[in-house]
């Protein structure tokens, strides 16, 4: 069993984000980070290459000035070998961009399945993974809440509106994982070591064969704006005390709710 | 009217239209003259009255989908018909599982990009101008496409106030879908349904919502014994969703429910951006949490700083005492 993870490296989350005046790209300056939401999928991928009892984990990652510290993290977990596609092209792709450059890169390994988060935290659009299942035509399973192989398919619990659906789908086919699908672990001091010598592969646009067709430039997408929302008038706040229970009683009652 | 024609995926549960489907109409119907949906489903025939009501001229019967994943079939049954017939100028979507999905796959087989998390649309010519709400609902991006239509848009729930139109005559056409081959492989074996009782999330005029500031499971309850009281629904951060409290349908925020309450009670939730989107459009927020710096502070009209196990029963208790 063979899989291939993308992953996004994306800038630390807990540092308040900005906007480039200019081009109104979000600024990734400083070292990326794995994403948080791609963990999951590379822990997933991980326990189903074990449960297979053998095969391994590659993960894909699109990013700017041939950053791998993110890649760097996932094959301390474990994964085998990166696949990083970095190009000044890229800068602004959209996600249609970005999906054909991943779906390229995916392509030139080996895969029975392909594991993605449903939304990266930076960027959010949701619409990526699904983006690669087509362009690789493949089918897919977004939402999932678990994972398993069963007789050489996948079986996955898909979340709902109303609770989740039992859906199944043959290999190779494309997964989209939730937070809840399993516990990520911690690279050991093993895995990081071991990881310095892991193989990564970099590829360029011209590379994939996709020069003159993604990147900011062919994005269909324009920023018009920037504005700060309307701010909500700051409210009271008070210290918990017998007397705050009751004004909160008394805001209640004044929104007649009680 | 700024546009000539647009496409609306209609989705349904229980035979009825879901609510974001009535939204997205609504707001079809303020851009272009004629406004056009795709549904899938045993007897969509049967939903050419509402969605006629809702000023749909023509519906696209997608047909049943035979335990399909839909996103393949819509997406494929409106390119088709895009290349047989004629292209809308845009075409909306629910930011729903089934929405997002037909929308990725949509996009990639007309190579057109896709415009997501969108909150409020203004037309400028034939061009739609789309809102987007980042970094926790702080600022408004305003994004609008390059070039050739359709413009597709993704559209967040809440986002417009369905209204009815004079009922209107929908014609019924069968879309047809040839045979999808590989991408069409994943299919629904069985559903499950968690029961949850009061009103709807999306729909109730309270809601309170607890967060992993609840300490322990079983306190839960207090956030549940609240919002009956308040005769609200109750809600939860994906903090404690992901550790398993409670179902994901309880999921307020980016990836869950959008709310927007008349009162919205957060108790131990920090206000991560991700969970503000969600609830920020409520009209009152009431905040309960230890730290007087939780960036919820920051949103609510009135907060109490302290220990919500000890602040909850006691406001349960003067609820009920009076
Ligand atoms: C792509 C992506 C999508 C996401 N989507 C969502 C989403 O849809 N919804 C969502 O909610 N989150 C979402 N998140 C997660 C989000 O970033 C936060 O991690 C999450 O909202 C935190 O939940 P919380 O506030 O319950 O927990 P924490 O952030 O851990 O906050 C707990 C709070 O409780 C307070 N507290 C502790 N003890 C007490 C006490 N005794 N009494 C009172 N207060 C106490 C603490 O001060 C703290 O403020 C998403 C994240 C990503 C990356
Ligand atoms: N640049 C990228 N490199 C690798 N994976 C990506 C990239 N962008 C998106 N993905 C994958 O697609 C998921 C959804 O991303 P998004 O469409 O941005 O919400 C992410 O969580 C990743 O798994």
């Amino acid at each position: 069993m063979n899989i291939c993870v993308c992953v996004k490296q994306i800038p630390d989350p807990t540092v308040t984000p900005s906007l480039d005046p200019n081009t109104s790209n979000l600024v990734r300056a400083g070292k990326l980070v794995l994403d948080d939401s791609d963990t999951f999928g590379v822990e997933m991928a991980l326990q189903l290459v074990d449960a297979a009892g053998g095969g391994e984990v590659t993960l894909v990652s699109m990013a700017p000035n041939s950053e791998v510290s993110g890649i760097r993290t996932g094959l301390a977990m474990g994964a085998a070998k990166g696949i990083l596609v970095s190009d000044p092209e890229l800068a602004g792709s959209d996600a249609l961009s970005t999906a054909k450059v991943l779906a390229a890169a995916i392509k030139t390994t080996e895969f029975d399945l392909v594991i993605t988060a449903t939304e990266s935290t930076d960027g959010y659009t949701g619409t990526t993974p699904v983006q690669i299942a087509e362009l690789l035509g493949l089918p897919s399973v977004s939402f999932a809440k678990k994972v398993e192989i069963v007789d050489g398919a996948l079986k996955v619990e898909r979340q709902t509106e109303a609770g989740f659906d039992e859906v199944t789908s043959p290999l190779p086919a494309l997964v989209t994982v939730t937070a809840g699908v399993v516990e990520p672990r911690y690279p050991s001091f093993k895995g990081i070591m071991s990881a310095k010598s892991k193989p990564v592969t970099t590829l360029t646009v011209a590379d994939l064969g996709l020069s003159g067709q993604v990147g900011g430039a062919n994005s269909g997408q324009q920023v018009v704006s920037v504005r700060k929302a309307e701010a909500r008038q700051a409210g009271t706040i008070i210290e918990d005390s017998d007397d705050a229970i009751g004004q909160l009683v008394g805001y209640l009652e004044q929104l007649k709710v009680i | 009217m700024s546009l000539g024609k647009i496409w609306v995926l209609a989705e349904f549960a229980d035979a009825k239209p879901t609510t974001a489907t009535l939204e997205l109409l609504t707001a079809a119907n303020t851009f272009a003259d004629k406004v056009e949906a795709f549904a899938w489903g045993e007897g969509v025939v049967n939903y050419a009255g509402v969605l006629g009501d809702y000023g749909v001229s023509k519906l696209y019967d997608i047909g049943s989908l035979a335990g399909s994943l839909p996103g393949p079939k819509v997406a494929a049954a409106m390119a088709e018909a895009i290349s047989s017939d004629s292209a809308p100028d845009a075409i909306f979507f629910a930011t729903s599982y089934d929405g997002r999905d037909s929308a990725a796959r949509l996009s990639a087989r007309l190579s057109v990009g896709v415009i997501t998390n969108v909150v409020n649309l203004v037309a400028n010519g034939s061009e739609l101008n789309a809102e987007h709400a980042i970094f926790g609902g702080e600022m408004i991006l305003t994004s609008k496409f390059a070039a050739a239509a359709p413009q597709i848009f993704v559209i967040r729930a809440k986002s417009f106030a369905p209204e009815a139109k004079e009922a209107a005559n929908c014609e019924v056409v069968s879309a047809s879908v040839s045979d999808l081959g590989s991408t069409d492989g994943a299919k629904i074996v069985s559903s499950h349904v968690e029961e949850r009782s009061g009103p709807k999330l999306d729909e109730a005029p309270v809601v309170v919502s607890g967060g992993r500031g609840l300490g322990q499971p079983d306190r839960y309850q207090l956030v549940e014994e609240l919002a009956s009281l308040l005769n609200g629904a109750p809600g939860a951060s994906r903090a404690i969703v992901d550790a398993g409290w409670v179902p994901y349908s309880y999921q307020v925020g980016q990836t869950g429910k959008t709310v927007k309450p008349n009162l919205y009670i957060a108790v131990g939730i920090s206000g991560a951006t991700q969970h503000m989107v969600g609830m920020k459009g409520s009209k009152n927020i009431v905040a309960i949490n230890k730290d007087k710096e939780a960036p919820i502070f920051q949103v609510c009209d009135f907060g109490i700083v302290g220990d919500a196990s000890k602040i909850v029963p006691k406001l349960i208790e003067a609820i009920k005492a009076r």
